[in-house]
C-alpha cells in the first residue's frame, strides 16, 4: 500500500462517480428472455455440453421451481421477474483468442478502462486474468505459462470440453443445487465462469484474477466459480466486478465453490463493485451469491471481501472444516451509502477436531443505507477443541443510516471455545476536527479513518487490490458524513 | 509595537455556545517571538478561545475579529488556518485506530505543503525528520510507528501532541491545558520540547490553570482570563501571585473597578 501516495488518492478522488458505469459498444448474441426448459436446451446447446450437464441443468430447474424466494434478510426490494430476464449474453466474436492480437479492440479498451490492461499484465507477469463480459470469459492471461506446472486456469466453459471429468467430478459437491434458491437458479442456467485447479504439492506462482463485467441491458449474470486446491497446494484467487450504469435492476446470481484438500491453502478474494445504483436509490445490480469453500485435513480457506456495490447484497462466505485441524477465515468490508442494502457474513461450520474460524467483519454505513452482519458458527459434536473468534464492528457515518449485526452460535460440544466482539461507532465529530486542524481535509479525514478502521481487512488484500479497495472506500464514501 | 512581528491579534471577541455568552469581549495581542501565557479559573473561557482560534464549528462569533499574519482568521475553514501555521495542542488528543502516527503526520505535511504549491515530503526527508524530532520529546520510535494516540498513555498523548507540533513547525502554536494530567517528568519533557521549538519567527499561547509548567516555559506575558475578558496583564511573577493567593483577589479588584 506504500506506493500509493496520497496525492494519487486525491486524483483519484476528483473523479468520484461510479467511473465504471459505461456501456462497451459490442455486438451482442442474446437468447429471448424468459426462463424455461427450452431455454435451458438452447444454453446448453449453444455452449456444446455434454449431455450430463444438461441434465445437471434440468434437475436444477426442477429444484428451482419448487422453491420460493428467501426473504429472511434484512433487505427490501422488489422481487426480479424471472421470466423478464436475457440468461444467456456474449459478446459476439466469442470464439477463443489464440493471442492478444486477436483480442476486439472495443474490448480491449473496456478492459483499459477497467483497469485491467492485459498489455501490462504480459509485461510484469504479476497477475493472470480471466475476464468474464456477461457470463462468457473473453481472455485468459498467462495460460501458457501456467500449463507448465500443471495449472489449470480457464473459463468454465473450457473446463467442461477439456477437463470434463473433474469438473463433473467436483461441480455441486460444495454448494449442492438443492442448496438455495439462487443456487438452484444459477445451476440452471448459469452460462460461464472460471475454473482452476492447481495440482498436488504446487505452489501457484502468481495471483489468479477473474473480471466480471455485466454488459448488455436487460440479462442477469450467472456465473459459476470452481477452485480445487489440491493436496499441498496454495492459490491466491482475485475476483473484481463491475457493471454499467442502468435504471434497471440486473440480478447477479453467482456461485462460487472452493475445495481445499489435505493441507492446502485457498486465499479467495473479492473487490465488488457493481453499480449501486443512483443516489435516489434507482437501478443498481442485485447481488445474490453462494460462496462456499470445504476444508479437508489440515487445510485452509481464506475469504476477503470488499464490498462497495451493488443495490442490494446478499452474500455469505462460508467454510466448512471437514478435515482435522483446518482453518477458515472471513475478513470483510462492506460499506453502504444512499438506498444501499446488505445484509452478508459467513457460516463458519466445525466438523473436524481443533478446527479454527476468525471472522472479522466492518460494516460501514452511509446515507439512508441498512448494513448487516449475519454470520453463524456452528459447532458439531465431534469437533472437539474447535476455536472461533468474531469480531463486527459498524461504523456509521450518519445519523439515518443502520447497522445491524445477527450473530447465530450453535455449540454441540463443550470443549469449544467461542468468542464473539461487537462494536457500533459513529465517525467522530472530534477525529475530523484533529484531522483538520493538523491541516488535512475533510474528504482526506474521512477516508484515513475509514481506511485505518478497515486496515484488518485491507492487510489480508493482495497490493494491487489493497490500493484499488482504499480508493473505492474513498469514492463510495465521498461528502457522507452528516 | 513593530508591526511587522503582530502575529495575531484579537479584538473585542464575542462569542457564545448554546446561546450562552463565553466570551465577553476578549482581546489580545501576540508578537512573533514572544510566548504568553493564558491563566484563569475553570469556566472562564480557556478552552473556547482555544477552540475559536482552531475554527471549532459550535461557538457563535457575535463581535470582533481575529486577524492572523494579516488574514481574517475566522473567515477561514480550519484546515486552512493549519494550512497558514496554527497548531492546536489539544487537551484531549483523540485517538484514530488503524491510522499509524507516520500516515497521519505525512499526510498532514503534504497538504500543508500542497497549500502552499509545494512538492510533498520526500520518504527520506520525512523519516529522518521523524527520527530527529521524536528525540526532542523523547517519544519511543515505536510509538511513531503506532495508530495516532491508540493505547497511548496520559503522558504519551500529550508528548505525541508537541511531536506533531515539532514536526509541523507551526508559527503559532496554541497549548490547551497541556499540562493538565503531567507527571513531573513528563511536564519536563513537554516543556522542554516547547522551549527547543521557541524561535524569532514563532509563537505560542499556553494555556494552564496552575503556574508550576511556567515553572518550566518561561512566558513573557501572563494574563488572567475571567469571565470572558482578559482582565489582567503582567509578567512571570503575576502567575506566581496567582499560584499564593488564588483568583479571588482578581474578582475583588474587578468588582472594585
Amino acid at each position: 500500500m506504500a506506493q500509493y501516495t496520497e496525492n494519487e488518492l486525491a486524483k483519484d478522488l476528483d473523479n468520484q462517480d461510479y467511473k465504471f458505469g459505461f456501456v462497451t459498444d459490442v455486438e451482442t448474441d442474446k437468447i429471448p428472455e424468459g426462463l424455461n426448459e427450452d431455454i435451458i436446451r438452447l444454453i446448453s446447446s449453444k455452449k456444446n455440453e455434454p449431455s450430463w450437464l444438461l441434465e445437471y441443468r434440468l434437475k436444477s430447474f426442477e429444484i428451482w421451481k419448487g422453491m420460493t424466494e428467501p426473504n429472511w434478510a434484512h433487505v427490501k426490494y422488489r422481487k426480479p421477474d424471472f421470466q423478464k430476464i436475457t440468461y444467456f449474453a456474449a459478446p459476439k466474436q466469442s470464439k477463443k483468442y489464440e493471442s492478444w492480437d486477436d483480442v476486439d479492440p472495443e474490448m480491449k479498451e473496456t478492459m483499459a478502462k477497467l483497469g485491467i490492461s492485459l498489455e501490462e499484465q504480459k509485461r510484469l507477469t504479476g497477475v493472470a486474468v480471466d475476464f468474464v463480459m456477461d457470463s462468457v470469459s473473453v481472455a485468459t492471461s498467462f495460460k501458457s505459462k501456467l500449463k507448465e506446472l500443471g495449472i489449470i486456469f480457464c473459463s468454465f466453459s473450457d473446463a467442461v470440453q477439456e477437463y470434463p471429468e473433474l469438473v463433473k467430478e467436483h461441480m455441486g459437491t460444495v454448494v449442492p443445487n438443492t442448496d438455495n434458491f439462487y443456487a438452484a437458479l444459477n445451476s440452471a442456467v448459469f452460462t460461464d465462469g472460471s475454473f482452476c485447479y492447481i495440482p498436488k504439492g504446487v505452489r501457484c506462482p502468481m495471483e489468479l484474477s477473474t473480471y466480471f463485467r455485466i454488459n448488455a441491458g436487460g440479462t442477469g449474470q450467472f456465473e459459476r466459480t470452481l477452485v480445487i486446491a489440491d493436496e499441498e497446494s496454495y492459490v491466491s484467487y482475485l475476483e473484481g466486478c463491475t457493471a454499467p450504469q442502468r435504471d434497471e435492476n440486473q440480478l447477479h446470481a453467482a456461485v462460487v465453490e472452493l475445495k481445499a484438500l489435505n493441507e492446502a491453502e485457498i486465499k479467495y478474494s473479492t473487490v465488488q463493485n457493481w453499480y449501486p445504483g443512483d443516489e435516489n436509490g434507482v437501478g443498481g445490480v442485485f447481488n445474490f451469491v453462494t460462496k462456499r469453500g470445504i476444508c479437508e485435513k489440515n487445510a485452509k480457506i481464506s475469504w476477503t471481501q470488499v464490498e462497495t456495490g451493488s443495490a442490494v447484497t446478499w452474500k455469505y462466505p462460508s467454510c466448512i472444516l471437514k478435515g482435522d485441524g483446518s482453518v477458515g477465515e472471513f475478513y470483510s468490508v462492506a460499506v453502504t451509502n444512499n438506498f444501499q442494502q446488505a445484509d452478508t457474513g459467513t457460516k463458519m461450520i466445525h466438523l473436524g477436531k481443533r478446527t479454527k474460524s476468525t471472522i472479522i467483519s466492518k460494516g460501514i454505513s452511509a446515507g439512508n443505507s441498512e448494513n448487516s452482519y449475519r454470520g453463524l458458527v456452528q459447532i458439531q459434536k465431534n469437533a472437539h477443541g474447535a476455536r472461533n473468534f468474531s469480531q463486527c464492528d459498524s461504523l456509521l457515518m450518519t445519523d439515518h443510516c443502520g447497522a445491524h449485526t445477527f450473530p447465530y452460535i450453535e455449540c454441540k460440544n463443550p470443549s469449544a471455545q467461542i468468542e464473539h466482539e461487537a462494536t457500533t461507532s459513529k465517525i467522530g465529530e472530534d477525529q475530523l476536527f484533529y484531522c483538520k486542524q493538523r491541516g488535512i481535509s475533510e474528504e482526506k479525514a474521512i477516508s484515513l479513518i475509514v481506511n485505518g478502521y478497515c486496515k484488518e481487512v485491507l492487510n489480508q488484500l493482495p497490493m494491487e487490490f489493497a490500493v484499488e479497495a482504499q480508493k473505492l472506500l474513498a469514492i463510495s464514501l465521498e461528502g457522507s458524513v452528516g | 509595537m513593530d508591526k511587522s512581528k503582530d502575529m495575531i491579534e484579537i479584538k473585542n471577541l464575542h462569542a457564545n455556545i448554546e446561546g450562552k455568552e463565553i466570551l465577553k469581549g476578549l482581546t489580545l495581542t501576540v508578537n512573533a517571538g514572544e510566548v504568553h501565557a493564558i491563566m484563569g479559573p475553570n469556566g472562564a473561557g480557556k478552552s473556547t478561545l482555544a477552540s475559536i482560534l482552531a475554527g471549532r464549528e459550535e461557538y457563535e462569533i457575535t463581535e470582533g475579529e481575529v486577524t492572523f499574519e494579516g488574514a481574517d482568521l475566522l473567515d477561514l475553514s480550519t484546515e486552512e488556518r493549519a494550512h497558514l501555521g496554527l497548531f492546536l495542542a489539544f487537551q484531549y488528543p483523540v485517538e484514530i485506530p488503524g491510522v499509524s502516527n507516520v500516515n497521519f503526520l505525512r499526510t498532514a505535511i503534504n497538504e500543508i505543503r500542497e497549500a502552499k504549491e509545494e512538492k510533498p515530503i520526500s520518504a527520506k526527508e520525512f523519516m529522518a525528520m521523524v527520527r530527529e524530532k521524536s528525540k526532542i520529546v523523547e517519544l519511543d520510535s515505536k510509538l511513531a510507528s503506532r495508530s495516532v494516540n491508540e493505547g497511548f498513555s496520559g503522558g504519551e498523548k500529550k508528548r505525541n501532541e508537541i511531536f506533531q507540533m515539532a514536526m509541523l513547525n507551526p508559527k503559532l502554536a496554541v497549548l490547551d491545558e497541556t499540562d493538565s494530567g503531567l507527571d513531573i517528568d513528563a511536564l519536563r519533557i513537554v516543556a522542554k520540547g516547547v522551549n527547543t521549538l521557541k524561535s524569532a519567527e514563532n509563537a505560542s499561547i499556553v494555556i494552564t490553570h496552575y503556574q508550576r509548567l511556567l515553572d518550566y516555559i518561561v512566558p513573557d506575558f501572563v494574563h488572567v482570563l475571567y469571565d470572558g475578558r482578559i482582565v489582567k496583564t503582567g509578567s512571570k511573577e503575576l502567575a506566581l501571585e496567582l499560584e499564593e493567593k488564588g483568583y479571588d483577589w482578581i474578582k475583588e479588584e474587578i468588582q472594585v473597578g
